[in-house]
């Protein structure tokens, strides 16, 4: 029955042409639409470390003072560098570190290049191993290496292929800033999409291209990058806003907790320090903390941007009225072949043998419609591509999509056809073959 | 014109009718939504922004390492850069407008103040940094040069330098004070002493999105002469016609006064090319948004062409029939715009109230204004148009059915 349903259907189209067309057009139109804003969002709010995000969390407290105190208020941001390191040097979680972005100049020893600028990440050790970096050549460096400042460094894999040609660069000496470095790791192709562990610069960047030690990063004033925020004077500290006791907060600081019940005890942990920093009188404001893990604080900041909702938006909107169009043409063309309705009708077919031969035929509208609707996906994806967002690149069909695509407009088609088959459904023999 | 055969015909194919009408609310809500979110990136796309910015061109580098003596480097580099040929004036600043990367700072009316009255972006300038970028002093005087103070002096640990005056803008000065001149009052921000203002210019935008629409002209200048490191940013003012050649040469005589640096090559452009990199998103959706609107309207204008052409087929004989009983072309062809007419004055009406649910939620979702009431006449001619536009063919067709039709059996 469906395959003569389906030859019968094609067979309509042909009678009507320019009719078909255009419902094909109109779902096409709208499919195109919806997949391709549907697939920026669905790629923009990923989750980044799959296999991690429930394990990580991101740590805020409220360390300013109380100039500017808005009750009920977010804490800050970022943490101090003091609370950084006596958080760290605490280890109540199972992993944790502390960075901040930066920018370093690489002078290549390779005749020929000159020296450039590349992004860096100031980090303490457990960076690597807690957020589960994939490594080409060796690894990270360890925590000894951060107590006693060593210049080592981590390189990405598109600066390990600039400066020493793909290979093993572990061991070797790279020049950051005027002074020798060695490598220890050169981490493979890995883009965490969004950027989680830093929202002050671009959140749909690439990873950074090199890694060094905080502590080192302090010793040789090696340019930060991303966002700070003072609150007092910095006295007469020689490092200024960056130095361990400055106001001012501008360091993430990650924590891996392996069990819901070590994260709340961790909560308590930082309300006790919370507490306790109050006490001594370096906090001013009430203990106010937080404890995100990845997909909550991408939530919180709003990752996403709300230029790509609005797109969503629209392009379900877009669709809607493409689907009312669809049934709008539907019952026209249904009800122009009343007359041959109720021959089948006179003839022995069932109200229902004819709904569903006018819901196939809706559906196989529907089938046209996606590919084609595919089709302009494909097309929309491209010209996303195109566009200056970091994220754009990122702007690919996976399977997932690819199939959503076809289920959305086969449901929207045969959802388009349940009006128009009803009506059809119901036209009374009698009447119609009186009137031929 | 008679209303009543018109409207009891519609009542008789209600399901037909009802979508006609239920897509015309929609596209009406969907378009007038649209045209406002783009009058609003247009009006984002104009804004004013202070700076001379056919004529300025901006040089951005980073030094290699720590340098002892970026002072005298930073004065050398100027001193090279303002005898190039073309060149007006230059200037070295901590940050430019149009890139998002800015220093921003509280301001208060008293000290210790709990809430701060405003947050500002703070310029650092030199002797010509006004007249390298371009704003205009509506009140005041510029810069004199004792007031000028070393940034290596400000940021020593312990230091006791303060900033003895500075020029903000007029949208920051109706702010703080209203109704009143800004010249000689003062305010407090960096450091523990008031800082008195000696100058208004008219605009110089803010290089961030900080502080939304109303704080996007916060701007003051302080009178710092800042090391080239910090934020290393060179402005160079010339013709607009030699902008390319002096960036050429802005570039070469870096280079040649020191090795020690690396240009920042994707970010040493025209003001010009800045602005448009920084508002392309915009740009991105205005079109995108034009886009949807001329979709919907083919869409729309498609469905009422399908469903009037199957009605005019349907309603064959009937025209037939009135034809043969006396009624011209032209009523019958009026018929069907009256027809068409109508459906679209239930859409439209209806279409106003689902534009103003969209917006409500738009208000709560994106921080967006209310949608002002002159959209909505707008998107109502622009759809009413349309209908007309679409039924005009199938409504021909129906005036040309031949009267002899009636006299035919099916």
């Amino acid at each position: 029955m469906f395959g003569y349903y389906f030859k019968l259907a094609l067979r309509s189209f042909k009678r009507n042409k320019v009719l078909t067309a255009l419902m094909v057009l109109a779902i096409a139109l709208g499919i195109g639409a919806s997949m391709t804003t549907l697939t920026v969002f669905y790629v923009l709010s990923g989750d980044p470390v799959p296999t991690r995000s429930d394990k990580l969390y991101y740590v805020q407290m409220a360390p300013e003072s109380m100039n500017g105190f808005t009750p009920g208020e977010e804490p800050a941001q970022q943490v101090t560098r003091f609370d950084a390191e006596k958080l760290l040097r605490e280890k109540r979680g199972d992993r944790q570190a502390y960075m901040t972005g930066g920018g370093v100049a690489v002078t290549p020893d390779k005749q020929g290049l000159m020296p450039f600028q590349v992004d860096a990440r100031y980090s303490t050790a457990d960076i690597f191993p807690m957020f589960d970096m994939p490594f080409l050549f060796g690894g990270g460096w360890n925590a000894a290496e951060d107590e006693r400042h060593g210049r080592v460094a981590v390189l990405a894999k598109a600066l390990n292929d600039k400066l020493f040609g793909g290979a093993n660069s572990v061991g070797k000496t790279v020049r950051l800033d005027k002074v020798d470095f060695t490598v220890v790791g050169v981490i493979n192709e890995w883009r965490p999409t969004p950027r989680f562990y830093d929202m002050n610069s671009d959140q749909f960047g690439e990873l950074e291209q090199v890694f060094l030690p905080f502590s080192t990063s302090r010793d040789l004033k090696m340019g930060r990058n991303g966002s700070m925020d003072c609150w007092g004077d910095t006295g007469s500290d020689p490092e200024g806003s960056t130095g361990l006791n400055a106001p001012c907060v501008w360091i993430q600081y990650w924590v891996q907790l392996d069990s819901a019940t070590k994260a709340s005890a961790y909560k308590q942990y930082l309300t006790n320090y919370s507490d306790q920093q109050r006490t001594a009188g370096r906090f001013e404001r009430p203990t106010n903390v937080r404890l995100r893990n990845v997909m909550e604080w991408l939530d919180f900041n709003k990752v996403v941007p709300g230029d790509v909702r609005l797109q969503v938006w629209l392009a379900f909107g877009f669709l809607l009225v493409c689907l009312l169009n669809t049934i709008g043409l539907l019952l026209a063309k249904f009800l122009r072949r009343g007359g041959e309705v109720g021959v089948r009708r006179a003839l022995g077919a069932s109200r229902w043998a004819i709904f569903m031969q006018c819901l196939i035929e809706a559906g196989t509208v529907g089938l046209a419609g996606g590919i084609a609707g595919l089709g302009l996906a494909l097309l929309g994806l491209w010209a996303v591509r195109q566009q200056p967002a970091s994220y754009a690149e990122l702007a690919h069909l996976d399977p997932w999509m690819l199939m959503t695509t076809f289920a959305l407009a086969i449901v929207a088609s045969l959802l388009a056809g349940i009006i128009p088959a009803w009506q059809a459904m119901q036209v009374t023999p009698a009447m119609q073959l009186k009137s031929q | 014109m008679e209303l009543r055969p018109i409207l009891s015909t519609l009542v008789r194919h209600k399901t037909a009718a009802s979508l006609i009408v239920l897509q015309i609310a929609l596209s009406c809500a969907i378009i007038c939504n649209a045209l406002f979110l783009i009058g609003e990136r247009v009006d984002r796309l104009n804004l004013v922004s202070g700076v001379a910015e056919n004529e300025v061109v901006r040089v951005q580098l980073t030094g290699i390492g720590e340098d002892a003596d970026a002072e005298a480097l930073t004065r050398s580099d100027l001193a090279a850069l303002r005898g190039l040929p073309g060149v007006k004036a230059a200037s070295v600043t901590n940050q430019v407008p149009f890139v998002n990367s800015s220093w921003n700072t509280s301001v208060n009316m008293v000290k210790d103040q709990q809430q701060p009255t405003l947050s500002a972006t703070t310029y650092m300038g030199d002797e010509q940094f006004l007249a390298t970028l371009g704003p205009k002093l509506v009140a005041g005087r510029n810069f004199t040069a004792d007031e000028y103070i070393e940034w290596s002096a400000l940021d020593a640990p312990g230091s006791k330098v303060s900033i003895p005056s500075v020029i903000i803008t007029q949208s920051m000065a109706d702010k703080l004070f209203p109704g009143q001149s800004a010249i000689g009052k003062s305010f407090y921000s960096w450091g523990e002493d008031a800082i008195r203002i000696v100058g208004v210019v008219d605009h110089l935008v803010r290089p961030s999105e900080q502080g939304g629409a109303v704080a996007h002209e916060y701007s003051m200048v302080f009178p710092i002469h800042v090391p080239y490191w910090l934020g290393g940013n060179y402005l160079l003012r010339t013709d607009p016609a030699r902008r390319g050649e002096v960036l050429k040469a802005a570039v070469a005589a870096l280079e040649k006064n020191s090795p020690n640096r690396i240009i920042l090559q994707d970010n040493t452009k025209t003001m010009q090319e800045l602005r448009a990199q920084y508002y392309r998103q915009d740009r991105v959706m205005v079109w995108m948004l034009v886009a949807v609107i001329v979709a919907l309207l083919v869409v729309t204008a498609l469905g009422i062409v399908g469903l009037a052409s199957f009605w005019v087929q349907q309603r064959t004989k009937q025209i037939g029939v009135r034809r043969a009983l006396g009624a011209t072309r032209g009523q019958i062809l009026r018929y069907f715009q009256t027809e068409n007419f109508l459906l679209a004055t239930i859409g439209i009406a209806l279409g106003m109230l689902f534009a103003y649910a969209i917006n409500q939620l738009l208000m709560g979702k994106y921080e967006l204004p209310r949608l002002p009431l002159y959209y909505l006449p707008v998107g109502a001619v622009l759809l009413w148009l349309l209908g007309q536009i679409a039924v005009y063919g199938p409504a021909r067709k129906a005036a040309s059915v031949p009267p002899a039709v009636a006299t035919r059996s099916a």
